[in-house]
């Protein structure tokens, strides 16, 4: 007899998590950074940003740390409140970002006949019991939902599964290298964010105040710390178990958007025509757009004159005639592409 | 980001290829491509009036 072929596992298949990073173990940039809050930015772990609204004075340490739970990962990611802020002003917000290219969202089949249900799914803990929100935003059609998860101080899995989204029949999310779909841990609010009903039942469009009502302040005191890792987020209505994936995979899926080079030891400007010399980098992964890049220090010259960026390399030239005694170097050279 | 100076630079066939641009306190070599986080930032500021990008030298 032969049995009917099932697919039964395909919700285990690889490469479900759509999320790059949710183990949160490579922190390129840093493994620690303090007085964040002033402005959005990535700061340590790949692919997670910090967004900020207007100006607040609460500031924190954010931190790859060595205290994931047992078996899903080593690392997490720690936001320790330094500075707190207890005047919240309306247009004021924290929250930990992670933005998603349209081309890596087709699975989901948004916004027509079909579209599938996506599941959303973490471990988090906190120095207390608090009320914080998980936002999905479709960043091509401006809609989004969310919904409230609490914290102990042990660790907790959250699992969320959200309606297909049929929007208005028509928009699938791009099918390009731009940022489609944001997901955005909530910490911090003001009313401009919270004064409105919080829209949970299903994606509908951005109205603002519904987008963090009824979330606590991570910036109510510097006691407070927050722990997220193992995120997932996955097409079906089943949160599977986090998905294990080896540390080679993860950082050049995170070299797409931001790596070093030079980081140790120097990169040598060679000599490329007569009157100039030039540093030719090919990039290690096809990065998502032509990347900004910065110089960690400079030896032997300032600045250079010019450049040419691409998503595979860059050539960047300074003008200056060969001599033998001394090579133009730079250290810590930066690129990043990031959504 | 808080943008505070930007100026184009040309590669060494003449084009208008990068922007040396600070970025909150940061100095960077932007390409002049939309799909780059930073130049649209700086294509929108440049757009609304906060800024101007000096030509190059």
């Amino acid at each position: 007899m032969t049995k009917a072929r099932t697919n039964a596992s395909a919700s285990q298949a690889v490469g479900r998590n759509m999320v790059i990073n949710g183990a949160m173990n490579v922190s390129q940039r840093a493994t620690s950074v303090t007085g964040i809050g002033a402005s959005s930015g990535y700061f340590t772990c790949d692919r997670w940003q910090i967004n900020v609204g207007a100006t607040s004075a609460g500031r924190l340490t954010m931190t790859q740390t060595a205290d994931g739970p047992n078996g899903i990962s080593a690392n997490c990611l720690k936001l320790d409140c330094t500075t707190a802020d207890a005047s919240i002003a309306a247009g004021e917000r924290l929250s930990i970002g992670h933005n998603i290219e349209g081309q890596n969202l087709q699975r989901i089949g948004k916004g027509v006949a079909g579209a599938q249900q996506i599941t959303v799914s973490f471990y988090v803990k906190a120095s207390a019991s608090f009320t914080f929100g998980v936002e999905l935003y479709d960043q091509d059609a401006g809609r989004q939902i969310t919904k409230l998860f609490d914290t102990t101080t042990d660790w907790v899995r959250h699992e969320f599964t959200l309606p297909a989204d049929l929007d208005d029949g028509s928009s699938p999310f791009d099918d390009d290298n731009a940022a489609s779909l944001g997901m955005f841990f909530w910490l911090h609010a003001g009313s401009s964010f919270t004064s409105g009903t919080l829209n949970t039942a299903s994606f509908a469009d951005d109205g603002t105040s519904t987008r963090a009502a009824g979330i606590d302040s991570f910036f109510s005191n510097t006691a407070n710390n927050f722990f997220l890792t193992g995120v997932q987020l996955e097409v079906g209505p089943v949160a599977t178990e986090f998905e294990q994936e080896d540390i080679s995979t993860t950082l050049a899926k995170c070299q797409r958007y931001c790596y070093f080079l030079a980081s140790s030891g120097a990169e040598v400007i060679v000599q490329y025509q007569g009157s100039y010399r030039c540093m030719k980098v090919g990039h290690p992964v096809t990065m998502r757009a032509a990347p900004t890049f910065a110089v960690g220090s400079f030896s032997n010259f300032s600045a250079f004159g010019g450049s040419n960026s691409t998503t595979t390399s860059l050539y960047a030239y300074v003008a200056k005639e060969f001599d033998d005694t001394n090579s133009l170097t730079v250290v810590n050279v930066k690129f990043e592409s990031e959504l | 980001m808080n943008i505070t100076s930007s100026q184009y630079l040309q590669d060494i066939e003449g084009n208008n290829s990068s922007v040396l641009a600070t970025i909150d306190g940061q100095v960077l070599y932007v390409p002049v491509d939309a799909a780059n986080t930073h130049y649209a930032e700086i294509l929108r500021q440049v757009a609304a009036g906060t800024i101007t990008i000096a030509a190059a030298d």
